[in-house]
């Protein structure tokens, strides 16, 4: 939607193409962000589309053809200590670990801001109220925090899902809520009010709009050290369990074989540690696009 | 559409008390602010923002409100919208009371305001139409959306290629414009303007004062103007009013004050005006020091910690506020025009 129109009158160009088409402008100039964004859209269309890429069974293993090393007449990157195709875990692999690894930001994102904008735009008891409650979450680290509940709760997908939105709903609320304020404080806030309009209706018009794009940014930055913390309570055997395809299950389960075969052994973790860089070199591209004042 | 098409104001309230009912009537208003602090976050002062304020403002009148940052103006404004909550007194407005017959949604049908940051009044993230069309559609009014092109062209924004335009892509002068139309979409009576003119250049102040004069015989409006510019206020207000330190301590009409300061603070303020004569200039400052801090305002008059004529008297007892003999409609609140105040000076003509 990107309107330049050009006023018949004294010739003045106007560019009001909005807001978003020029954030997308200034995204596709950058060619760090745009290779990112490219390996993560391969990554999540290899993960959804894996069972049509003719790779081998994931869950087929071998007791003849184990930890066979990176370049294997068909099987292109090994097999692991059972004899399964490597290629075919971490493509599979890549569904249920970014599942695990972007879902809970997502669900944290909307409980978030929910909580934020609410503590940010009430203020007073219900300000002290909510980011009182969040801030006990603050005193436990966040690593810590996702073992704690994870363990409490038992291994398995739902319970990672759960411990790991509970463990990034305080950071994202407390952006939402120093945001809120921020905004809250603006005369146009004030003059919507003095229209008579209700909290709801001044929140939805002129709250969401302002607060939203930096509570989304922070909350991208948040999706790697998520990715990490999935993988890591895999890792732990609190998360996915065997024999499910998995990064952090992997690599806890290859790591006996890493004096056999150090390189196979490190797949899985080359895989997190590529997609949790992209994810953050992509949030840094997002917010620096999205940081210039018209 | 031309910019000189008559433009009514469709679903005003109407006119419940006659040509002789002011108004706004403001009665004894007052509002504290508590200062917090402690591990409990308890009470531990009160900031004495507005302090038994009372004034009337007159159908079809301007009043200007004076005085300096901090002594209770905006707070004023902000407690006749309805944006602050009063702690006590009055308001009624057209002969009826807030919070009796008067409901607070009715209130801002009548009564709108135009903010100081011409900027940070519009939201950034919606069209300018959409910004003024947004109280006419929450109160419900019909066809907001012409509503807002009507009052645009007539604020001397075409709205054919301003209407969807953003804040940003617009100068000071044409954001307050808009903020003047969006204050007039919700049809009001009253309009506060609080600084409206004070951010802008001195050419486009000149051009948003007519505007504003223009549209107060158009559509009938009553103003209350709040500024620090006295020349400005004396130029758009037909009677002034002027705070210090939350309390109102002269009121009166323009030409009289303009002439004759019956209080020693409003005749600080007057002798702080920048003199158009360079062989009249002033070369000392006619009030030293910052106000005294309201959290602790002084006792008796509070003006008394900076005024030139200071007594005993001033520092014991508050000085009522008094029409003075000579010219009716115009009071002060000071012990020296008050004979049986007990100031050795009183009823002399001390100021000169």
């Amino acid at each position: 939607m990107a309107l330049v129109e050009t006023s018949g009158l004294g010739g003045i160009t106007t560019a009001h193409s909005g807001y978003w088409s020029g954030v997308a402008r200034r995204l596709v100039r950058d060619p760090v962000t745009m290779i990112c964004l490219t390996i993560l859209v391969l990554l999540i269309l290899s993960a959804i589309f894996a069972p049509w890429l003719g790779l081998a069974d994931p869950h087929k293993g071998s007791m003849i053809a184990r930890l066979k090393p990176i370049g294997t007449e068909g099987h292109l990157l090994g097999t692991d200590e059972q004899g399964r195709d490597m290629l075919a875990r971490l493509i599979y692999g890549g569904r249920l670990t970014l599942f695990i690894g972007l879902m809970p930001v997502v669900l944290a994102f909307f409980i978030g801001s929910v909580l934020g904008i609410i503590a940010g735009y009430a203020g007073g008891l219900t300000n002290t109220i909510i980011m009182r409650t969040v801030d006990v979450f603050f005193a436990f680290p966040s690593v810590l925090l996702a073992i704690a509940i994870s363990g409490a709760l038992g291994a398995g997908i739902v319970n990672s899902l759960v411990s790991l939105t509970i463990v990034f709903i305080p950071p994202i609320t407390r952006v939402a809520e120093a945001v809120t304020s921020g905004v809250r404080a603006l005369d146009y806030i004030d003059a919507a009010r003095a229209s008579g309009a209700k909290a709801l209706t001044v929140i939805r018009v002129h709250v969401i709009g302002n607060v939203l794009s930096p509570i989304f940014v922070y909350a991208t930055s948040l999706t790697s050290v998520c990715m990490i913390l999935a993988a890591g309570l895999s890792f732990l055997g609190i998360g996915v369990r065997p024999p499910e395809p998995e990064w952090g299950l992997m690599l806890n389960t290859l790591r006996s074989a890493i004096y056999v075969d150090p390189w196979l052994s490190a797949l899985p973790g080359l895989m997190i540690f590529v997609t949790s860089l992209c994810l953050n070199l992509l949030s840094d591209g997002v917010r620096s696009a999205m940081n210039v004042r018209d | 559409m031309s910019a000189t098409e008559t433009v009514t104001l469709p679903g005003s309230l109407a006119d419940k008390g006659g040509p002789a009912q002011a108004l706004l009537i403001v009665k004894d208003l007052r509002k504290y602010f508590p200062v917090r602090g402690g591990i409990f976050g308890r009470r531990q002062a009160m900031v004495q923002a507005v302090d038994g304020v009372s004034f009337s403002v007159e159908k079809g009148e301007t009043l200007g409100i004076v005085g300096e940052s901090g002594c209770g103006k905006s707070t004023t404004a902000r407690l006749l919208i309805g944006l602050t909550e009063k702690d006590a007194g009055e308001i009624i407005f057209d002969g009826q009371g807030l919070g009796g017959e008067l409901s607070p949604r009715e209130l801002r049908r009548g009564v709108q305001m135009v903010f100081q940051d011409s900027y940070a009044s519009l939201n950034p993230r919606l069209t300018i139409e959409d910004s003024i069309a947004f109280g006419a559609r929450v109160q419900g009014l019909d066809d907001p959306v012409g509503r807002a092109h009507r009052l645009m062209a007539r604020v001397g924004l075409d709205p054919t290629r301003f209407a969807q335009r953003y804040p940003h892509e617009l100068s000071g002068g044409q954001r307050q414009r808009i903020n003047i139309a969006r204050a007039l979409a919700m049809s009001p009576r009253l309009v506060i303007l609080d600084e409206a003119v004070s951010a802008l250049d001195k050419s486009v102040e000149a051009q948003v004062l007519n505007l504003l004069v223009d549209l107060r015989g158009e559509f009938g409006l009553t103003y209350i103007f709040i500024s620090h510019d006295l020349n400005v206020v004396r130029y758009i207000s037909d009677r002034i009013l002027v705070m210090y330190l939350g309390e109102v301590v002269e009121v009166g009409p323009v030409d009289a004050i303009w002439s004759a300061q019956a209080h020693p603070y409003t005749r600080s303020l007057f002798s702080a005006m920048p003199s158009m004569d360079p062989d009249n200039r002033t070369k000392t400052p006619p009030l030293s020091g910052d106000p005294p801090n309201p959290i602790d305002p002084p006792e008796g008059c509070r003006f008394h910690t900076r005024c030139r004529f200071a007594d005993s008297v001033c520092k014991t007892r508050a000085p009522k506020l008094l029409e003075m003999p000579q010219t009716p409609g115009h009071l002060a609140a000071c012990h020296l025009h008050d004979p049986a105040s007990g100031h050795p000076k009183a009823g002399t003509e001390v100021m000169g």
